[in-house]
């Protein structure tokens, strides 16, 4: 497990949708790199025969009844909508572009 | 009680005295909302402050009180919040840019039960951007500062709810709690919180940063307090699917039962890397709780050591998946960019905090392919290790008990790097990754007044014997005490 490149950084930061900085992608290189090197030492644990725990309880994902019920009414879902329209979050173009 | 007397008044103090009549809600909300506008310049503490919801709550208790309707267990009980709580029309920011000015449509499940009590909710607590600290260091809004030494931090990521209580700028308050951040400041600032069992208090509400891991828990000025608070806002919520059905115990009831015969396990290695403050508080306490008819053992964690390398993998994938939310589509803060992708980066770039940021790198990155397996399934086999060490200690103990904290606050701006603030919660790490209930309760002073916190873990469910112990470790203490308030 070894330090970051810069591409691995910018790689990374793009699978996160984060636009960082040149500045900000080296001390990030930097940072990310000390906190790996601690986390190494994970490496030498001994997990054979261990099953990993997601979850701390093992409670089964319950499900409801299959019944209509109310919702956000759409005026308060869209409340806080940077911008809306026709009813709908108004977006920047997903289609028939480089989206 | 006088109005000068109602700010110090305790939870269960202040829900008698207005149930009882002998003061109103509001007099009570104005006493706070008084201190408040004093005192929160120089803390920091609150990020909003409900004036007009508070006042409105407390008169609607007062009505309530008045018609001979009955009121709830926090009867006119002023209670601050964590601004990662949603609180219906009022601001809920997260302490982040990208969520300036944002007022979600809905309360958090704990805000439902805190109304449905009859408390009243004065206002949004500062806190480390969308939780991720241990000092409020972190907030876009600025830090929040220790009552104690307003040059030392309140610790975090719940500075600004254990900053309030601590300060009587509310009765009590709810933090959240993920790797320590409700033990954590309250061993720093000298109160009580305690972090639930998982599943015990609906996430319904709070904004999402690690969802195996996170809880909400009260910061009260003791055990009692917090134990009242406890009682009020746990139990099931369907709409949370990891809320567990089950049975909420009185908690209240069990702060003044006797201790003898309970098996304290101390995590003796832990006392050996802690300044000799912390050292001599956690020895004093456990020679109380000795007189008390407890017995002391030793026990060990093996796998503890390795909490904070699990935690900074684990929470961090989890962060990843649960802040790609915050995309300037739907809510929050919007940067235009080229395209649909540009717009995600810029907003992104723009909206979060370096420490989001550098913990949504991390939790990318082990989670990215060729990584997962070396980094987020391992550590989620270590996590059943830690989770076995606990088993295998509650076989000869009832609490596994040791300090919060290796010091006490530190000073703004003091530690440096991400790493040396990640090793801050070493004490406090390994309990939420088994899932396990724990507090935080005052035990001494170092020097120049600063507070020092114990720590136990219990097992599953058993907040009781938990509130049972802190408690009975109240008397001689020294607390619940007061800082001076910051004019002096």
């Amino acid at each position: 497990m070894a330090r970051l490149t810069l591409d691995q950084v910018r790689h990374v930061a793009q699978l996160a949708a984060l636009e960082l900085s040149e500045a900000e992608a080296q001390a990030m290189q930097e940072d990310l790199g000390s906190i790996l090197d601690y986390i190494a030492a994970l490496e030498a644990v001994d997990v054979s025969g261990v099953e990993a725990v997601f979850h701390p309880s093992q409670v089964a994902s319950p499900l409801r009844p299959d019944e209509v019920r109310g919702s956000l009414s759409r005026q308060s879902a869209l409340e806080a909508a940077p911008e809306s329209d026709q009813g709908g979050f108004a977006v920047p173009r997903v289609l028939d572009g480089d989206a | 009680m006088t109005a000068g007397e109602l700010h110090a008044a305790s939870v269960i103090e202040i829900a008698d005295t207005v149930s009882s009549g002998r003061a109103s809600a509001i007099e009570v909300t104005r006493a706070h909302l008084a201190r408040i506008e004093r005192h929160n310049r120089a803390l920091g503490a609150y990020l909003h402050v409900d004036v007009q919801g508070a006042l409105a709550q407390a008169a609607a208790v007062d009505r309530a009180r008045s018609a001979g309707q009955p009121l709830g267990p926090l009867a006119g009980v002023p209670i601050g919040l964590k601004d990662n709580l949603c609180t219906a029309g009022v601001p809920t920011t997260c302490a982040s840019r990208i969520l300036e000015g944002y007022r979600p449509p809905y309360d958090a499940h704990v805000v439902e039960r805190l109304r449905a009590a009859s408390a009243v909710m004065l206002g949004k607590l500062n806190m480390d951007e969308f939780a991720m600290g241990s000092s409020n260091e972190n907030s876009a809004y600025g830090p929040v500062r220790n009552p104690w030494d307003l040059a030392r931090a309140p610790g975090g990521s719940s500075g600004g709810a254990a900053c309030a209580t601590a300060a009587r700028l509310a009765a009590a308050t709810l933090g959240s709690d993920t790797g320590g951040s409700v033990r954590q400041p309250a061993s720093f600032c000298g109160v009580t919180a305690i972090k639930p069992t998982y599943g015990r208090v609906s996430r319904y509400g709070l904004v999402a940063f690690a969802s195996s891991l996170d809880q909400i828990g009260p910061i009260a000025r003791d055990a009692r307090d917090a134990a009242r608070v406890l009682g009020a806002i746990a139990g099931h919520d369907p709409r949370d699917a990891t809320s567990v059905d089950r049975p909420v115990d009185d908690y209240e009831a069990e702060c003044g039962k006797d201790v003898r015969g309970l098996r304290i396990g101390v995590l003796r290695s832990a006392l050996e890397g802690c300044d000799r403050a912390v050292v001599d508080a956690i020895e004093a306490a456990l020679g109380r709780l000795t007189r008390m008819g407890c017995e002391l053992c030793e026990v060990e964690l093996p796998y503890a050591e390795h909490a904070i390398a699990v935690y900074y993998i684990v929470a961090t994938a989890e962060a990843s998946s649960n802040l790609a939310r915050f995309d300037g589509m739907r809510y929050g803060l919007r940067v235009r960019g080229e395209d649909l992708r540009d717009t995600y980066s810029k907003t992104r770039q723009r909206g979060f905090g370096v420490e989001v940021k550098r913990r949504i790198m991390l939790g990318t990155y082990a989670l990215s392919a060729g990584y997962y397996d070396a980094y987020y399934l391992k550590a989620q086999k270590v996590r059943a290790l830690i989770c076995r060490d606990y088993a295998r200690a509650f076989e000869r103990c009832d609490v596994v008990l040791g300090p919060t904290a290796p010091t006490p606050a530190f000073r703004l701006g003091e530690v440096k790097d991400p790493l040396s603030m990640y090793k801050q919660d070493i004490f406090t790490l390994p309990a939420p990754l088994a899932g396990l209930p724990a507090l935080s309760t005052p035990c001494g002073m170092a020097e120049h007044d600063l507070p020092l916190g114990l720590h136990m873990v219990a097992p599953a469910f058993e907040e009781a014997r938990l509130f049972r112990l802190a408690h009975a470790l109240e008397a001689g203490s020294g607390f619940p005490r007061a800082p001076a308030d910051p004019e002096g």
